[in-house]
């Protein structure tokens, strides 16, 4: 048996309003109107999506493609982009129904009707805005009489400049990996430098700060530039006589190696101090505390943005086409000179989003997994 | 003789003065409460006895040797005076037995044999052995915190500081702490704690210390400080307490 609880009502606490009506249980607005707008929307996409697909059409026959690939392919596709009609229809029937179970009273159910077609109605601009996207692009294909897609996009040089581009970009490969391993030990000894604690180690962190502000600064095609033509030419011992390759990996490791200490830095900084206080209060020295806590934990925390950072690096292997050294661009640069059209160049473009699309996805899917854990408590 | 002597020691963040004279001895196998308003340095007191903060002025001594200012090897002291902390602060990244093995093997150079049965033997000893191999985000709040109080047992300390250990735990948990506690101060470990447990404070302590104004404002057996305080302060504190339920 409950009890009421007994309540005051001559002296209010003064901490709650003393009169106040429950808000919730108004109808759900009308939105019969979006529905609409996600039809015509729908319609209009059809029908310029149909017009482009003529178009295409047409080109690729005095193209000398075969009809017979050419018309099931066209048949396919304008069937297909009908399917931006279901969601559009969708819309409207539940914006109707919600509409009628408002005048009958229905609230529960016209709440969920409405938000199903406003989902229907959203649902709906997002695939047109995908369409147009493609609409648009295979109009600049075919634009001025297929004059982009016979510079960009000539299939038989593409394929006969394969070989020769894969054979160069491994020159790519190799400038990377040392690159990057070399920037994993660099860039933690100038976090390590720059975090260095006490008075004393005051000119080792202004000299790592000055080498990041730096290296930061400075656009890699510079640094690759000064580094292969300015090595060589002072003629320093050692560094001096180096190949161009060696130069770039110099010029990347120190690039690089500014960004990636930004990284290790902000990942260690990312451990809370208490860390730091539990170690150093059991006796461990600063760098135990670094080999044996710090680092440990910073590195879990750092694999996403120093992926990125490997992107970026992969990428920058382009420059070294500065100083000379025939790697995928360069070797692109000359076939597209040979022949007057950069169809060469859009393959080395191609090889460079295959190899950075499964990293950025990595990524992806790594900062995710630490979004979930986060949440997750 | 005092074990742990701190000599009219000052401490500033800035403008914001924590310690102005602050002088306290600790005799050995004594049980020392700190209790006092939050934000009083309670904390901020056990962190500069072990070196995790500089003092301004003053001096603290173990065992009659100089342990605060220049010249002073912290990890040494560090090997002295063993502290324990409000949220446990384990190691996420190792085992149980990891975190506990970490110091003894690194710092004196234990073999690791050694020191994990030694660990084993701690960890049996609280109740813990089946816990060993586990990673400390899968143990209760009381289990973490047993396990960082025996992590730094096991580096053989002769004085323990522990601050507000309990503070951050459910209130059932609360007891296989304080037991721990407990079982220390009957061996006769010399310990300064830090707590809220004004009735924990009031069985184990020898002497409970009121900080207040950046000194030990008023000191004495637990008796007397808690039944019949002298300082003004010192009643109006222990006032609020039992309004808020705790003594
Ligand atoms: N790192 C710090 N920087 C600035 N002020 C601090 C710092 N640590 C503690 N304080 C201040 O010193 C005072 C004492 O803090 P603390 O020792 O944590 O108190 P207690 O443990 O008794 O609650 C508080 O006023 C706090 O704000
Ligand atoms: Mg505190």
């Amino acid at each position: 048996m409950t009890m009421a609880h007994e309540i005051n009502k001559e002296r209010p606490s003064g901490l709650f309003p003393e009169r106040r009506a429950f808000t919730s249980g108004a109808a759900p607005r009308d939105v019969t109107g979006w529905a609409t707008t996600a039809v015509i929307t729908a319609l209009v996409i059809v029908f310029a999506f149909w017009a482009t697909l003529r178009r295409l059409y047409g080109v690729s026959l005095t193209l000398g493609v075969s009809d017979y690939v050419l018309m099931p392919a066209a048949v396919i596709l304008s069937i297909a982009v009908l399917a931006i009609l279901i969601p559009a229809a969708r819309s409207v029937s539940r914006a109707r129904a919600a509409r009628q179970c408002v005048s009958s009273g229905d609230l529960v159910n016209a709440r969920i009707l409405t938000s199903a077609a406003s989902d229907c109605a959203y649902y709906t601009f997002g695939f047109a805005a995908l369409l147009v996207a493609v609409i648009g692009f295979a109009q600049f294909l075919v634009a001025n009489d297929l004059a982009v897609s016979r510079t960009f996009l000539l299939i038989p040089l593409m394929w006969h400049s394969f070989p020769l581009v894969f054979k160069a970009f491994w020159l790519n490969v190799y400038i990377f990996v040392v690159a990057e391993i070399l920037v994993l030990v660099w860039g933690l000894i100038v976090a390590i430098a720059r975090l260095m604690p006490g008075e004393t180690a005051r000119p080792i962190r202004a000299m790592a700060t000055l080498y990041t502000d730096i290296f930061r600064g400075m656009p890699a095609i510079i640094t690759m530039y000064l580094v292969g033509f300015g090595l060589p030419l002072s003629g320093v011992p050692l560094l001096g006589n180096l190949s161009a390759e060696t130069y770039a990996i110099i010029a990347l490791t120190l690039t690089f190696g500014a960004y990636v200490a930004e990284v290790y830095k902000a990942g260690i900084e990312s451990i809370h101090w208490s860390q730091v206080a539990a170690a150093r209060s059991l006796g461990l020295s600063y760098l135990q505390t670094m080999r044996h806590i710090i680092v440990p934990q910073a590195v879990r925390r750092i694999i996403p943005p120093l992926l990125n950072d490997f992107i970026g690096l992969q990428k920058d292997t382009a420059l070294v086409n500065v100083i000379g050294a025939i790697d995928a661009f360069n070797q692109a640069k000359i076939i597209s000179s040979n022949n007057f059209n950069l169809s060469a160049v859009t393959v080395v473009a191609f090889i460079f989003i295959a190899i950075t699309i499964p990293q950025a996805r990595l990524v992806d899917r790594m900062l995710e997994k630490d979004q979930r854990r986060l949440r997750g408590g | 003789m005092p074990i742990l002597e701190i000599k009219n020691i000052s401490k500033a963040y800035g403008s914001h003065r924590v310690f102005d004279g602050l002088t306290l001895d600790v005799e050995e196998h004594q049980v020392v409460c700190l209790i006092g308003a939050s934000g009083c340095g309670k904390s901020t007191l056990l962190r500069c006895i072990n070196g995790l903060e500089p003092i301004g002025s003053g001096e603290i001594l173990i065992h009659s040797d100089r342990v605060s200012g220049p010249g002073v090897d912290v990890n040494a002291l560090r090997r002295d005076v063993g502290i324990v902390f409000q949220s446990y602060n384990l190691f996420p990244h190792m085992t149980v037995m990891e975190n506990i093995t970490l110091a003894p093997r690194k710092v004196l150079n234990q073999p690791a044999r050694e020191a994990e049965v030694q660990a084993r033997h701690l960890l049996e000893r609280i109740g813990l052995g089946q816990k060993a191999n586990v990673y400390p985000d899968s143990l209760s709040g009381g289990q973490q915190q047993r396990v960082a109080i025996v992590r730094a047992l096991a580096m053989g300390p002769m004085i323990m500081l522990l601050d507000e250990i309990t503070s951050a735990l459910d209130p059932e948990l609360v007891s296989e702490v304080l037991n721990i506690v407990r079982d220390l101060a009957a061996d006769g470990m010399t310990m300064v704690l830090a707590t809220h447990e004004m009735g924990f404070a009031r069985e184990v302590a020898t002497k409970v210390c009121f900080l207040a104004e950046g000194k030990v404002y008023e000191e004495g057996p637990p008796e007397q400080i808690f039944s019949e305080p002298q300082g003004e302060r010192t009643q109006a504190f222990l006032k609020r307490i039992v309004a808020a339920g705790r003594l």
